[in-house]
Formats: C-alpha cells, sequence, structure tokens
C-alpha cells in the first residue's frame, strides 16, 4: 500500500528530516510510526500525503508514484486518503455534521447520500447524538473523534494519523486506538505516528522506529490485543 | 458500534448524475455565500451601498445627456432658416415666391411673414410701439421662413441656403442653427467624460470587491487550508469567493438601480415641466429595461471581475502546512 524507496527529505535550510528511507506498508496492516519529536514523523506522513515532495527517492502509494501526480492532480489524490490530525483541525464555524459532511461535500456527493454516510460515520466513532453540535462544545477526545469520522467518511483504503492521541488522556487515547483497530478490521490499511509508547506496545501492531530521519526499527511482530 | 451494521459506510461512493450534480453543488454554494453576506448584515451593506453609489452616479449622468440628446433631437425648427427679401418686393410677388419654393423636394414648408405682420409683432414685443407709430413707412422686409425636408444633410441645408440666398428678390439668408451644433458638440464632451469617468469608477468597484475578498480569504483561511487538505480542488475553494462577488455586483447593482430610479422620481415633476415647454407630453427622463438591465449587468460583471482577480492572486498562495 505504501513503499518508500531511499527517500531523502531535506529543507531550504539544509537540514535533512528524513535520510535514505526504506520500507513498505502491506495492504490492510496497521502501523506506527515511533520517535522522539523532530525525528521525522510528521514529515513522513507529509510527504505521504503529498503536502511536501521528496527531495530525492520514490513514494508510492497504492500503486502510484507521488513523484508523477501533477499538483493539478494533488486534490484528487488526497481523496483517496484519510487523515487524522493532532489538533484535528475541525472548522469551528459549522456543527460537527458538517464538518464530517466536507469530503463527501468536496467530493459531489449527492446531499442525501451524504446525510446518510455522515451519520454512519459519526456512529462508528460513537458520536451521532452529537451531529448538530459545535465541535467547540465537545471534549478533546471528542473532537478527535469528530476527526477521525471525517477521514473515514469517503471510506478510504488507507489513512494516516499524525499525533492523533497527542493531547489526550490515556483512557481516551486507549478508545482512539479501539476505532482505529475496528477500521484495521474491516480492510483499511493505517500508518500512525505516535511517541507513545506504552500505548503501541499494547496494541502490538508492527513498529517503524525513527531516529534523526532513518530508520532505527521496523520490524514485523504478532499482533496482540489486550 | 460494530462496522458490519453500517453497510451503508462500505459501500462506494455513489455521485447523482453529472449535470445535476455540478448543478446542486452551485446552487448550494450560491447559497452559502449568501448566507454569508447576511450573516454581517452591516458590513455587506456598507459594501453594496458603495458598490450602488459608484454605479448610480454614472447611470444616472449618463441618462441625463441620453435625454438632452432625444430633447436637442426634437428641434427641428432649429433648423430653419430666414430669407430676407429686398425692399422693392412687392407683397404678392414674395406670395408666388413663397409657393414656388415651396414645391421643391428639399423643402418641407415656407412660411411668409409680411412686413406689416412682422412690424406688428416688433411692437408688440419691443415695447416701442408709440415710437414706431411715428414711422411713416414700414422699414422691415418681407420674410420667408424655409423649412428644408426632413430628408436633407447639414451639407445639403447649406447648399439650398446658398441657393435661394442668390435669388434676384433674396437680400440676405439668416441661418441661426450654430448653437445645436455647438450643444451637441458639448455633449458629445460631456459624453465622453461620462465615459470615463465611469471607467474609473468601475476599477474602483473591482478594487473594492476584490479587497473584500481579500479580506474574506484571509478570515477563512484555515478553512481553506484544511479543505486543501482533504482533497478540495482550486476550483472548490475559489467557489464561494466567487459567488461573494457575484452577490455584492448583483445587489449592488439592484440598489443602484433603485437609487436611479429615485432619482428620477424626484426629477419628474420639473422633468414634466421641462417636456410641457416643448410640448411634448412623453417623458423626458426614463430608465427603460434594457438601461435597467445594463446596471444590473455591469454591477455583476464587475463583482466577478474584482472576485476573481483576489481569488487568482491569494488563494493560490495558501496551500496546507
Amino acid at each position: 500500500m505504501i513503499r518508500l524507496e531511499d527517500v531523502t527529505k531535506r529543507f531550504p535550510g539544509g537540514q535533512e528530516a528524513i535520510s535514505g528511507l526504506s520500507f513498505a506498508v502491506d495492504k490492510g496492516e496497521m502501523v506506527f510510526v515511533t520517535g522522539h519529536s523532530g525525528a521525522g514523523k510528521s514529515t513522513l506522513l507529509r510527504l505521504i500525503a503529498l503536502i511536501e515532495r521528496p527531495t530525492r527517492g520514490q513514494v508510492i502509494v497504492d500503486g502510484q508514484n507521488t513523484r508523477r501526480v501533477k499538483r493539478r492532480r494533488i486534490p484528487a489524490y488526497r481523496r483517496q486518503i484519510g487523515m487524522v490530525f493532532q489538533d484535528h483541525r475541525l472548522l469551528y464555524d459549522r456543527p460537527v455534521a458538517d464538518n464530517v459532511a466536507l469530503p463527501l461535500v468536496i467530493a459531489g456527493v449527492g446531499r442525501r447520500e451524504a446525510s446518510r454516510r455522515v451519520r454512519a460515520a459519526l456512529d462508528q466513532v460513537g458520536l451521532l447524538h452529537k451531529e448538530k453540535q459545535n465541535p467547540e462544545t465537545l471534549s478533546a477526545g471528542e473532537q478527535q473523534r469528530v476527526g477521525i469520522a471525517r477521514a473515514i467518511v469517503t471510506r478510504p483504503k488507507l489513512l494516516i494519523a499524525d499525533e492523533p492521541t497527542g493531547n489526550l488522556d490515556p483512557d481516551l487515547s486507549v478508545e482512539v486506538m479501539r476505532i482505529f483497530r475496528r477500521f484495521n478490521e474491516v480492510g483499511v490499511t493505517l500508518l500512525i505516528a505516535s511517541h507513545d509508547i506504552s500505548l503501541i506496545d499494547r496494541m502490538g501492531c508492527r513498529r517503524i522506529a525513527l531516529e534523526e530521519g532513518r530508520l532505527v526499527e521496523g520490524m514485523q511482530e504478532d499482533e496482540t490485543w489486550p | 458500534m460494530a462496522l458490519t451494521r453500517h453497510a451503508d459506510a462500505v459501500a462506494p461512493i455513489r455521485s447523482s448524475g453529472p449535470v445535476s450534480t455540478w448543478f446542486s453543488r452551485h446552487a448550494a454554494t450560491a447559497f452559502g455565500s449568501l448566507v454569508r453576506l447576511l450573516r454581517q448584515p452591516f458590513a455587506s451593506l456598507m459594501i453594496i451601498l458603495v458598490i450602488a453609489v459608484t454605479l448610480a452616479i454614472p447611470a444616472a449622468l449618463n441618462l441625463v445627456v441620453h435625454s438632452a440628446v432625444a430633447v436637442s433631437s426634437g428641434w427641428a425648427n432649429a433648423l430653419d432658416f430666414s430669407i430676407y427679401l429686398k425692399r422693392g418686393v412687392s407683397e404678392s410677388e414674395a406670395k408666388g415666391l413663397a409657393k414656388i419654393i415651396g414645391e421643391r423636394a428639399d423643402v418641407e414648408s415656407v412660411r411668409l411673414i409680411t412686413a406689416d405682420e412682422a412690424l406688428a409683432d416688433f411692437k408688440k414685443q419691443s415695447g416701442f410701439g408709440d415710437a414706431l407709430d411715428a414711422l411713416t413707412e414700414n422699414p422691415l422686409p418681407h420674410t420667408l421662413v424655409i423649412r428644408p425636408a426632413a430628408a436633407n444633410t447639414t451639407q445639403s441645408i447649406i447648399l439650398l441656403q446658398e441657393e435661394l440666398g442668390n435669388l434676384p428678390e433674396a437680400e440676405f439668408v439668416q441661418a441661426d442653427t450654430d448653437w445645436v451644433r455647438r450643444f451637441h458638440a458639448i455633449l458629445d464632451i460631456v459624453r465622453r467624460a461620462i465615459v470615463i469617468g465611469a471607467s474609473l469608477l468601475g476599477l474602483a468597484i473591482v478594487v473594492i470587491i476584490g479587497n473584500t475578498i481579500r479580506l474574506d480569504i484571509q478570515n477563512r483561511r484555515e478553512e481553506i487550508e484544511v479543505t486543501k487538505l482533504i482533497g478540495a480542488s482550486n476550483g472548490f475553494v475559489r467557489r464561494p469567493f466567487l459567488w461573494s462577488g457575484f452577490w455584492y455586483g448583483l445587489t449592488g447593482g439592484l440598489l443602484a438601480l433603485g437609487l436611479v430610479q429615485y432619482g428620477l422620481h424626484l426629477m419628474a415633476q420639473p422633468a414634466a415641466r421641462l417636456a410641457s415647454l416643448y410640448q411634448s407630453t412623453a417623458s423626458v427622463l426614463g430608465l427603460g429595461l434594457e438601461e435597467s438591465l445594463a446596471i444590473i449587468g455591469i454591477g455583476v460583471l464587475l463583482g466577478l471581475v474584482g472576485s476573481w482577480f483576489a481569488v487568482a492572486r491569494h488563494l493560490r498562495r495558501i496551500e496546507p502546512r
């Protein structure tokens, strides 16, 4: 699903956020990217989302080499990927349901179909009863779940999440991970950046550990669930 | 919350027909932009008022000039000229001459003012009645007032004047049409000035709307970034701002139309008096359907141009971080 071949990302200042990184994530896998802040986790996800382009090397997502995705085609490319952000990036001028519906509006889905999908997505994250509320009135955990609902409402094959539990307390973090796990069970590939080692250990998924932009660990473990 | 319960969510995205989707998307965006304007009624009203006044001024001036042209083109008698006959020409000779000239194809009518009529008229109007009574002899000649046929050009009228002036009975020809030509020349200058002024004001509207949309884009930066992050195309992001420009232009144009109509209402009475002075019952000032649509259309066009500039310049720079 995701393949990186000798990818380097150097910023204008000269420092390398990612250096010669190669790894692959298979379809249906759930993989964590770990490392200290500044290790290159975010940059890696940004390369996959085509917010950045690699200085060197190839990023191949679902068979598409991102190098060949023209600027004009980036929106269509991004629509295939669900994205979850640490700070949710919700829009506070509209209710929860409209936030979740945004990707469907962009994709041009009819209103009735969209509203059905929004309700289904909100139900999956357990927030159906809050669809009419403004996200500001929700707790941090609930806001993150709204962000997740928005990411999965188009049923992407790939979901990438950058520190999705970064602002959450342990209980809420486990709840969010449980939701991710359920998506994985129905075939969604997930790549989650996190530095919450204890949580990742409990999830028992494969880990890609980065240090100063290099791969220090990328082993495959037997999956166990607490 | 088991996933299997939500078959809906797993089904692939199904869009309705491309045309109806396009249409309903635009309708939704247009409505959304309008609601956004209405949510800040005071700010929106200020901008719309500025646009309306800026549109109404040249529209009103243009209307006045148009009316002046319409009124002055009714001054056909301004093309009349007079032939003063020599003193020795008798009244019957003058009558005969009037008849001959009146039969010409390039002459519409001839009116004879006899020397006696002219004197009587002069006595009445000058106030020198008693003094004139002292005259033993009428010093005034017979006069023929010629109205050229409508088919004449300015050039052929001059030729006609020359030809009739050369008649043995004619003393001299007096044509007092210069002032009409001067008036038309002035109107031409005024008209051109209005075009230049209107162009500058149009530019001002583009700048006003462009700046308003630019601020709107800045205020909605986060929203633009998020929508781009989750796959919105530039076209999708652009659309609501273009619709805002459209609404500003449309409402500004409608209000401008209202202002002009109200101005016309205020001017209706003096205009009617002017019309009555020219023995015309038709209204001198009026805004036709075409002009009304032009005001609104120009407003919409300038709104779209202004928002397009703002969007082209500022939206591209906003990329997700």
